[in-house]
């Protein structure tokens, strides 16, 4: 059984404007010790998926169907109080900007011991051995010292270790990371994504990756959603998407990223148009007004997925339309269908 | 299973559905499913806003209303507010005095005392409304000098920064530290004799007390202002539409009029608008210690310290004044809350 | 610093010059007590007609400063500026200047001013040089530019909040167009921007650089996207530059050893070269600008510094033609 199982997750919000569907039917399960990549542009609503897990969505936002099973048990429902005993402790999260997520008024050290304690039965004493060995296991050296500084005293990646550091005290079973090196250096960058993947490895844990690059998911990640527009276009494992994406926003998507290796100047090839209004949103496919190859059907009816493969599923009518694509699961050993 | 079988197997929806619907779209048919929202300035989105708002609204209607009675009534009212009647002292509301009776009995109309009258027979409700006219334009004059002193002083402050916005800031801590209600009674003791001997018959009527007060919200009340227009112009300052201004080669004064004044509109109205409750307030309260306006002129202030002497036969002449003043005020109050609802960005959807 | 104080002569075949540009800011550390943020430390380099130079470096490398004080939004501590033959340093020539060299920015959301309408923003510059005759010309004008950068013009009265992100950058990217400019300093153009939008203002500001013969000086911390769209790159590193070859020799065989580092953390979009690729991961941190290490900037975080890099600034030099190198490794 999967360790986390999400099945037709709506989460909207209710502006004075109208209703934003932020996530509109996004299913997927995770594995343990799986990092599983949530990959999509800003307004895709990756980052409300991960609110909507943790159930920590801003005014007006709230899920409006769906259903979240943590080891088969129903999260959607659960009180605050229910949900507070989860967060932090079974499933932890890290954000975009470190800054902000640590409270400036308070010693690191401090932040730390109260995030073991809450969750923990550990004495004082304990917590800040453990939260000693926490900025150890994080690799900040002297952390004897560093446990009585301040945040703003460090530097973004120092940071970012320490928020780290504060979501694994607990040994949770699931880490989601918000865009966790989207505010850093490539070259820090490299030492925070180095630094998760050893932690994974080493405590065993669950990893839900958010990010808008393409280059940070084929680094880390074992399985890919790639989502527009709060719907998901397609999922499978990293190789199935990245060699063999059978949906048109995906391929376009890999089209338009400059490639480091090609001597020739080569012409980017974009995807035209522009983001579609959250507010106003078609009733076919999302993707349609800015695909090249839609058809009368995509801006018609919203396309289902289908299994494209063993480890593969895609939402676009053009797999239906080249008859590439399968009602149900195909069994083990099933060729990836062929990219037309 | 042939290939074919298979493919068709994996697939049935392809038999189902139409197959012109899987035609390439048009650019056209795609074009139309992208709406581009309705184009809204900055300023109608406020407005929008504030019209949904019901209790500014309703106080907004409120003030105009009585805007309307200060400023068109006396035109046409048949009493002044200086016309004593001896024999009409203290009536109350809708009361005739006996000669008035008698007028009536005589077949003459008399226009009846709406609020009675005071103990010099004046006519109470032309009183009332002469004190609300001064309360409103104590209200408005204070906005005005307010926002200009206040746009100018804090946009040069904040614009130029470094030493010239320290001194100026370091002004305006020390005018915040004067105490407003004494530099009142010591400007009219000092104007006094020149207010008298001013030959503007309008600084003669409205009396030493209510030019001082004018000269301390000159003075003083601007700096709240100041502040705040420093403050949002310092931010601005920031944003790089300001650079790229500079980029192109704008003059510093291009800057502030086309891009730093317009961007601190909000900040002006929402403070323009909590400054007049507090003028009319301020004002009204000095009236009441007698540093307002000279007799016979009236306000609600000095009304409602005249009302104290006989506070227990004529409550109406208290209430009256004070009714005024709390619409007034509690208008001018809810209008601006509701104007920094609709202005302030922050809680823009 | 190798160079004397000799005069220096204009290059003909160059529309920009930088000549040892220094641009400190003082830093209130304390009561009274200031200290110099060295955030460009002598820099030196040009850019040919018509070419795009890269500018590449990590967050606090001093690369948007240098863009800032070539176009004097900063008075440059020292050093100069020679754009098309000529020295800008009186008012006049920075007059003529500001109309000929123009900027696009990072923020398409703060760039543009909330409370004005496309046309007025894009008609900025010709407003303040005064560059149309009358209300007709200027109204051609602006429909001109906005054309050329693919917006609407059905959209000139709208305010820019009303646009996406990739709009917003084309409107920024008409106005500086404005004044008919021949150099641009493209200051992070894209990285506020998604993927698929990048690509398209990439494509654009390629189109327009063929079309309008300009001149780009690319920053940008996205080395992919520099070596796309860049003939030349330069990597910066602390407010010193550290290479300078050509967008090809750079990316192929980096000399310095931050360079090399430095492209081996741009993760591949590959998951197969990714697993393959080998990563040289820095240790630490960037110093302060306030505390910066003596002679050699990266020294605190290079594998191979020695003695000597502490001791002196290694100065640029020409490791192989046209492709130069501050280290005293190489």
């Amino acid at each position: 059984m999967s360790m986390l199982e999400v099945r037709d997750l709506h989460t909207s919000f209710f502006t004075p404007s109208g209703e934003v569907k932020a996530v509109n039917g996004l299913s997927f399960s995770l594995d343990k010790g799986k990092v599983l990549g949530i990959v999509g542009e800003s307004g895709s609503g990756k980052s409300v998926t991960a609110y909507s897990i943790l159930q920590i969505l801003t005014n007006p936002g709230r899920i409006v169907s769906g259903s979240i099973k943590l080891h088969g048990e129903e999260l959607v429902g659960k009180s605050n109080d229910e949900m507070r005993k989860i967060r932090g402790n079974k499933i932890s999260i890290i954000f975009q900007d470190p800054m902000t997520s640590l409270n400036p008024t308070f010693t690191i050290g401090n932040q730390l011991e109260e995030a073991i304690l809450l969750h923990t039965s550990r004495n004082k004493k304990q917590a800040e051995e453990r939260a000693v060995e926490m900025l150890r296991l994080v690799g900040i050296s002297e952390p004897e010292k560093r446990i009585h500084q301040y945040a703003y005293e460090l530097s973004g990646g120092m940071r970012q270790r320490v928020m780290i550091a504060m979501a694994l005290a607990c040994e949770p079973d699931i880490l989601i990371a918000d865009e966790p090196t989207t505010a850093l250096d490539v070259t820090i960058q490299a030492q925070i994504l180095e630094l998760m993947l050893a932690l994974q490895k080493e405590m065993g844990m669950s990893i839900i990756m958010i990010t808008h690059d393409m280059g940070v998911i084929a680094q880390i990640c074992d399985e890919v959603i790639v989502m527009y527009a709060g719907g998901v276009c397609e999922r499978g494992t990293a190789d199935a998407i990245f060699y063999h994406p059978m949906h048109e926003y995906t391929r376009g998507l890999m089209r338009s990223i400059p490639q480091m290796n090609d001597d020739e100047k080569t012409r980017l090839v974009p995807i035209a148009g522009t983001p579609i209004d959250l507010l106003h949103m078609p009733s076919g496919c999302p993707f349609a007004p800015r695909c090249d190859r839609a058809m009368k059907i995509c801006l018609k009816e919203k396309p289902r997925e289908y299994w494209v493969g063993r480890d593969h599923l895609s939402a676009c009518w053009m797999n239906v339309k080249n008859n590439a694509c399968y009602e149900e699961r195909p069994a083990e050993g099933t060729m990836e269908v062929e990219d037309p | 299973m042939s290939e074919e079988n298979k493919k068709l197997k994996k697939n049935p929806f392809s038999l189902q559905v139409d197959p012109a619907l899987f035609e390439a779209a048009s650019d056209e048919e795609k074009a139309q499913q992208v709406t581009m929202r309705e184009s809204v300035s900055f300023m109608r989105d406020a407005m929008r806003r504030l019209r949904k708002n019901h209790i500014a609204m309703i106080s907004l209607c409120v003030i105009l209303l009585i805007a309307l009675i200060a400023f068109v009534v006396p035109t046409f009212y048949p009493y002044t507010y200086t016309k004593q009647d001896v024999s009409a002292q203290n009536l109350a509301p809708f009361q005739y005095s006996a000669k008035e009776q008698a007028k009536i009995a005589r077949g003459q109309s008399v226009f009846p005392h709406i609020m009675g009258t005071d103990a010099l027979g004046r006519d109470y409700a032309i009183r009332v409304i002469y004190g609300t006219r001064i309360s409103l334009l104590v209200g408005i004059f204070s906005a005005l000098i307010v926002i200009v002193i206040g746009i100018l002083y804090g946009s040069i402050s904040g614009y130029f920064g470094g030493k010239v916005d320290m001194i100026m800031m370091r002004i305006v801590d020390i005018i915040y530290s004067l105490p407003d209600v004494l530099i009142v009674i010591l400007l009219s003791v000092a104007i006094k004799d020149w207010v008298s001997a001013s030959k503007s018959t309008l600084i003669a009527r409205l009396g030493a007390g209510m030019v001082s007060i004018f000269i301390v919200f000159g003075l003083l009340y601007w700096v709240s202002m100041a502040r705040q227009v420093r403050g949002q112009i310092l931010s601005i300052k920031e944003q790089e539409y300001v650079l790229a201004s500079k980029a192109i080669g704008a003059s510093p004064a291009r800057i502030i009029r086309k891009h730093m004044i317009p961007n601190c509109v909000s900040v002006i109205i929402i403070i323009a608008a909590m400054q007049i409750p507090s003028a009319i307030f301020t004002e009204s309260f000095l009236s009441f210690l007698g540093l307002g306006v000279s007799i016979p002129m009236p306000s609600l202030g000095s009304l409602a310290s005249d009302a104290r002497t006989g506070l227990r036969s004529y409550p109406y002449q208290l209430i009256f004044p004070a009714l005024s003043i709390f619409l007034i005020v509690l208008s001018f109050n809810l209008l601006g809350s509701g104007l920094r609802d609709a202005f302030d960005p922050k809680l823009r959807a | 610093m190798s160079e004397t104080a000799s005069p220096f002569t204009p290059n003909p075949e160059y529309l920009v010059q930088v000549n040892h540009l220094k641009q400190y800011f003082p830093i209130s550390t304390g009561f009274l007590k200031t200290t110099m943020l060295k955030a460009v430390d002598d820099v030196s380099f040009d850019i040919r007609r018509g070419e795009t130079l890269g500018l590449v470096g990590e967050s606090g490398c001093g690369k948007t400063t240098v863009g800032r004080s070539m176009l004097q939004l900063y008075k440059p501590t020292a050093g100069e500026i020679w754009f098309d033959g000529k020295k800008i340093d009186s008012k006049e020539s920075l007059r003529e200047f500001r109309r000929r060299a123009q900027m696009v920015f990072q923020d398409p959301y703060s760039s543009l001013n909330p409370r004005m309408t496309v046309a007025d923003i894009v008609a900025e510059p010709i407003d303040v040089h005064k560059l149309c005759a009358g209300k007709k010309e200027r109204e051609e004008r602006v429909r001109h530019l906005m054309k050329l950068v693919g917006l609407n013009t059905e959209h000139a009265t709208r305010y820019a909040h009303e646009f996406s992100g990739g709009q917003r950058q084309r409107i920024g990217i008409a106005r500086a167009l404005a004044s008919k400019p021949e150099f641009i300093v493209c200051d992070e153009p894209v990285s506020a921007l998604d993927v698929s939008i990048q690509a398209q203002v990439i494509n654009m500001l390629e189109d327009l650089q063929r079309q309008l013969g300009l001149t780009y000086l690319f920053i940008a911390h996205d080395i992919s996207v520099v070596k796309h769209i860049s003939n030349r790159i330069a990597v910066m590193y602390l407010g010193h530059m550290m290479e300078l070859a050509s967008a090809n020799e750079l990316t192929r065989h980096p000399l310095h050893p931050y360079t090399i580092s430095l492209m081996s953390a741009v993760p591949v979009p590959d998951p197969q070269e990714s697993r393959k690729q080998k990563r040289i991961v820095l240790e630490g941190d960037v110093p302060s600008p306030l505390k910066t290490p003596s002679g050699c900037p990266f020294r605190t975080r290079c594998s191979r510094a020695t003695k000597a890099c502490a001791e002196s600034c290694p100065a640029m030099r020409e490791a192989a033609p046209g492709h130069f190198v501050a280290c005293h490794n190489v």
